[in-house]
């Protein structure tokens, strides 16, 4: 059984279709191992195994019948933000904790129709809202590689839960790198598509000009089997574009000569740490060995990405949690003396300290007065790092670096400073204010903990992204390595 | 009084007849129990989005156009941010820097005078929902079904001089909003509701303070509130204090506006483009097509009726003062021919009009068909019907007592009698029976004659011609 633990999608669905595994068998090996090692780890926040065998006796019936979808019966993890119908959907936070959602999301209906099944639901940063999932209302989630470590955020939760084989995949969403900071951190695949690609309908919204869905898993074959379930047309959301289907498994053999790839001075300064510099330079070895070039480019504005992102991003959430006043649904304060204190005292109650820095922030940014200095100025900001990604690809067809500073920090090492939590970020943060595809893949070790690789492609330019994570992993096990099981 | 000049302006929201919301797709429908039209968007559950809805957008153009204004090829969405429990996302969706619809304007009469209202700016944005204060005791009850109707607001420039002014603006731009049917008017269920900024000053002199007169749902609390609204300025004035720039309610009660709340607790809405929405583009082809399937539009068809119609000014505003009301006259004058327009206008204008109006019946439902009407008047015109048959055959037509004119005429013998032979006879036993009249008229009496021509008439039952029943006494009574 343990193979199945380890296995990759493609594996799992051939077991499935020849029915060496039944999806109820896979399906309660899983939430086996979540029973047993999720108590440590605490990775999910929800797990419900009537709901989760049911769907694999219907995926189970689905591959009886033949002609199933390839994921037919193979179960995942949706990160909480995901709403998922008759799931309780938190979002990481108090406000949220009790909320049953009536409706799936866009890419949970997907996820549904191509015959996954779903796990449970997992732990995050509080509304998306961090870098080491310490922001969560329902506690931290541990790093399956060290446990005394963060696992990274806000999708730590579905990072760890794969990193620990609770789950052979799970969904993420990226805002500033809260897909592929967690998956380097705890060695994943993790991708984040081009803005557009993957609809934001029933995803709870952090930064909606930012934020992005997308697969977090063992390898890029695994992410673009996923993508190719999770991305299309939703006419439910405006900024969700319509474009043909794409199979994103079409390229990713093709060999790497040629292959141009532009390395950003910007991102290989100071800040990084030797580890981390180190395996990523063993990469990019790698890569020339297979054919491929390395290029210096420039991208001169990425050093504002940081501030922009910090203006932008908190502007966008300070009015997109503002419906959660505690009137229709979410905590409601227990007393309040009238209609403000009922909404002061609800969301003060309901939010944590992070969330609430950043509804301050994004609420100062948007005020008269400071509007044009700070939210058009960052605007302009963002324009000009999207013209220097459009620049850098004139000479380059991929852009590598580090994904994360560092490895996996220790619980506490940064909360108390925003700033340096925010700044672990700081690779990963221009990729999404350019609406660029990016992702995260394991490219070696440094204090006995994942180091990530950042690849970065132009718009729309995820097949080929895949292609290049792939015959690195080819040719690379750093991917298939799992940490060893922590005492239950 | 006249030491002080008023200056009014407008800002109106228009209720748009789309079925669907403006950002979801809910049914617009009003009357539903509390909650039933207001689906996942609406209530903004956790991860909604809203997506527009084309047809609030083709309303918007259908106005541009209509009040000759520009059409932004571009404009954005913007989030106007507030708490309050009927807003349910904690922000509207509202257009700020660049609205759909900038300039244009409309013409008003006020009595003889015409005048150019000059619009700023009409933007689309959605309506938020209702708190019900009663029945809860002590508590609020929350209804979402208007939440995200789509409303134009329409925005005058501070054009208007006096209430009178502004009645005939808010009238105009109803009737244009009914005509184009981009909203039902209905007034009552707040389809059509005005603001009115009002201020005095000097004339000649700067802009006075303004203050905002909210939610004004009838031409008549429109005009009352701003008279008492400019009264009470003026008094303050010259009082010595200054008015203070607020925003004020009407109680059609007590007739008086109060302020509701001062320029220093006024929101800070923290206005930015919602990211949600893409940028709304409306290409030139968009335009036309739209203005392609536009109808006449009420200033142009006015134009028309005193051009091709020999119609007065008055008459073809009256005629075309709505599309129900105008679209029945020229059905009528189809089938009675243009050469009856004069007499067709003053049927639709008089007797229909006032029937219509004691029996409070819409002309789109009036009991006398256009067609019917049309071939009543035709016997007119050919001296078959007197005005006065032409009375009773349009009872007739009224209460349903025949299929049209000419089926009354035969069925009832009222035809006219203008047959000289037919009423020599009568006028003969007229004469004889009244010597006195006759002597009276000879001394110079001329009231003594139209007493004559009644006795005609009644001896022919009102059938005799009477121009010619006049002209054949003369003759006898000066032979």
């Amino acid at each position: 059984m343990t193979d199945f633990v380890n296995a990759s999608l493609r594996e799992i669905a051939a077991a499935l279709a020849q029915k060496k595994i039944s999806s109820v068998e896979l399906t309660t090996l899983f939430l086996d191992r979540i029973e047993q090692l999720n108590p440590t780890l605490n990775a999910f926040i929800t797990v419900d195994r009537d709901k989760a065998l049911a769907a694999a006796h219907a995926a189970d019936a689905k591959l009886g019948a033949g002609g199933a979808a390839t994921l037919t019966g193979i179960p995942l993890a949706h990160k909480d933000i995901f709403c998922a119908e008759g799931w309780r959907t938190t979002c990481g936070s108090k406000m949220l904790a009790d909320f049953v959602a009536p409706y799936d999301a866009h890419v949970v209906e997907r996820l549904n129709a191509a015959g996954m099944v779903p796990l449970g639901k997992c732990n995050m940063d509080e509304f998306a809202m961090g870098s080491s999932n310490e922001t969560s209302f329902f506690g931290p989630v541990k790093n399956p590689w060290n446990p005394a470590c963060v696992p990274g955020g806000s999708s730590g939760g579905s990072a760890a839960a794969v990193a620990a084989r609770l789950a052979p995949a799970a969904t993420g969403t990226d805002t500033g790198g809260s897909i592929r900071q967690p998956a380097a951190l705890c060695g994943l695949t993790g991708l984040k598509p081009t803005y557009g690609v993957v609809s934001r309908y029933g995803m709870i919204a952090f930064a909606s000009s930012l934020d992005q869905g997308g697969p977090m898993a063992k390898s890029a074959e695994d992410c673009a089997l996923l993508l190719g379930a999770m991305a299309g047309f939703d006419p439910r959301d405006s900024t969700s574009l319509e474009r043909p289907a794409e199979d994103y498994c079409r390229d990713l053999d093709k060999p790497l000569q040629g292959l141009r790839i532009g390395l950003p001075r910007e991102f290989f300064g100071a800040g990084m740490d030797a580890g981390v510099r180190a395996a990523v330079d063993a990469a990019l070895a790698e890569y020339r060995k297979l054919g491929a070039t390395t290029v210096e480019v420039s991208l001169p504005n990425s050093g504002l990405s940081v501030p922009a992102y910090y203006v932008i991003a908190p502007a966008e959430a300070s009015s997109n949690l503002s419906r959660f006043d505690g009137v229709r649904y979410g905590h409601r304060a227990a007393d309040y003396a009238d209609l403000d204190d009922m909404y002061a005292k609800s969301r003060a109650e309901g939010f944590g300290a992070e969330v609430k820095r950043r509804i301050l922030i994004g609420t100062y940014v948007l005020s008269h007065g400071y509007y044009d200095a700070y939210y058009l100025k960052a605007q302009k900001v963002r324009r000009l790092i999207a013209a220097d990604f459009q620049e850098a690809f004139k000479s380059c067809d991929v852009i590598a670096g580090p994904t994360a500073p560092s490895v996996a920090f220790k619980f506490g090492a940064k909360s108390a400073d925003p700033v340096q939590m925010y700044l672990s970020d700081i690779y990963t943060i221009a990729v999404n204010l350019a609406g660029l595809p990016g992702m995260s893949i394991p490219c070696g070790f440094d204090k006995d903990l994942p180091v990530g690789l950042q690849l970065v492609a132009p718009w729309f330019g995820e097949a080929r992204m895949l292609n290049v994570a792939h015959r690195y992993q080819l040719v690379t096990d750093w991917h298939a390595r799992m940490p060893a099981e922590p005492a239950a | 009084m006249s030491q002080w000049e008023v200056v009014i302006g407008l800002e109106t929201h228009v209720q748009l007849q789309t079925k669907s919301k403006i950002f979801s797709g809910a049914s617009t429908a009003f009357g539903a129990e509390p909650n039933r039209q207001a689906c996942a968007v609406d209530i903004a559950l956790p991860g909604v989005l809203p997506v527009l809805n084309r047809e609030a957008v083709v309303c918007a153009i259908k106005f541009g156009l209509a009040v000759g204004a520009n059409i932004a090829p571009r404009s954005v969405f913007a989030r106007k941010n507030y708490f309050y429990p009927d807003l349910p996302k904690g922000y509207q969706i509202s257009q700020f820097e660049i609205p759909v619809v900038a300039g244009g304007g409309l013409t008003i009469r006020v009595g003889e005078t015409e005048k150019f209202v000059h619009l700023t700016r009409a933007h689309l944005e959605e309506d938020a929902g209702k708190s019900l204060h009663e029945d809860f005791h002590g508590k609020t009850g929350i209804d979402l079904n208007r939440a995200g109707t789509p409303l134009l607001e329409i925005v005058t420039e501070p054009d208007m001089r006096s209430s009178a002014e502004a009645v005939a603006y808010a009238k105009a731009l109803h009737s244009l909003v009914t005509w184009i049917g981009i909203c039902d008017g209905n007034m009552q269920e707040g389809s059509f509701r005005c603001d009115a900024n009002v201020s005095v000053r000097k004339p000649g002199g700067p802009l006075g303070t303004r203050r905002e007169i909210k939610n004004l749902n009838s031409f008549r609390f429109l005009q009352q509130a701003i008279d008492y609204e400019i009264q009470w300025q003026i008094a303050e004035i010259e009082e010595g204090r200054k008015i203070q720039q607020a925003t004020v309610l009407f109680d059609p009660d007590t007739g008086e506006t109060r302020a509701m709340r001062s320029k220093e607790d006024a929101h800070d809405y923290r206005y930015f483009p919602d990211p949600d929405l893409l940028p709304l583009e409306i290409q030139p082809e968009w335009i036309a097509a739209v203005k392609a399937g536009l109808p006449e539009l009420p200033q142009a068809m006015q134009q028309r009726f005193q051009a091709s119609y020999g119609l007065s000014a008055y008459d073809a505003a009256t005629l075309a003062a709505t599309r129900d009301s105008a679209r029945f006259y020229e059905d009528a004058l189809a089938v009675a021919g243009k050469d009856n327009a004069k007499l067709c206008a003053n049927w639709v204008m008089g007797e229909l009009a006032a029937r219509l109006n004691r029996d409070e019946k819409e002309i789109a439902a009036s009991p006398v068909s256009a067609a019917q009407l049309a071939g009543m008047i035709r016997r007119i015109a050919d001296g078959t019907l007197s005005s006065k048959l032409a009375k009773e055959v349009f009872d007739a037509l009224w209460n349903g007592d025949g299929k049209d004119a000419d089926a009354i005429i035969e069925v009832r013998g009222l035809r006219q009698v203008s047959d000289a032979s037919a009423i020599e006879p009568i006028i003969d036993e007229v004469l004889a029976a009244n010597p006195k009249s006759v002597e009276e008229f000879r001394t110079g009496k001329e009231k003594a004659f139209n007493a004559l021509v009644g006795q005609v008439m009644k001896a022919s039952k009102g059938k005799a011609n009477p121009q010619q029943v006049n002209d054949l006494l003369r003759k006898k009574l000066s032979a």
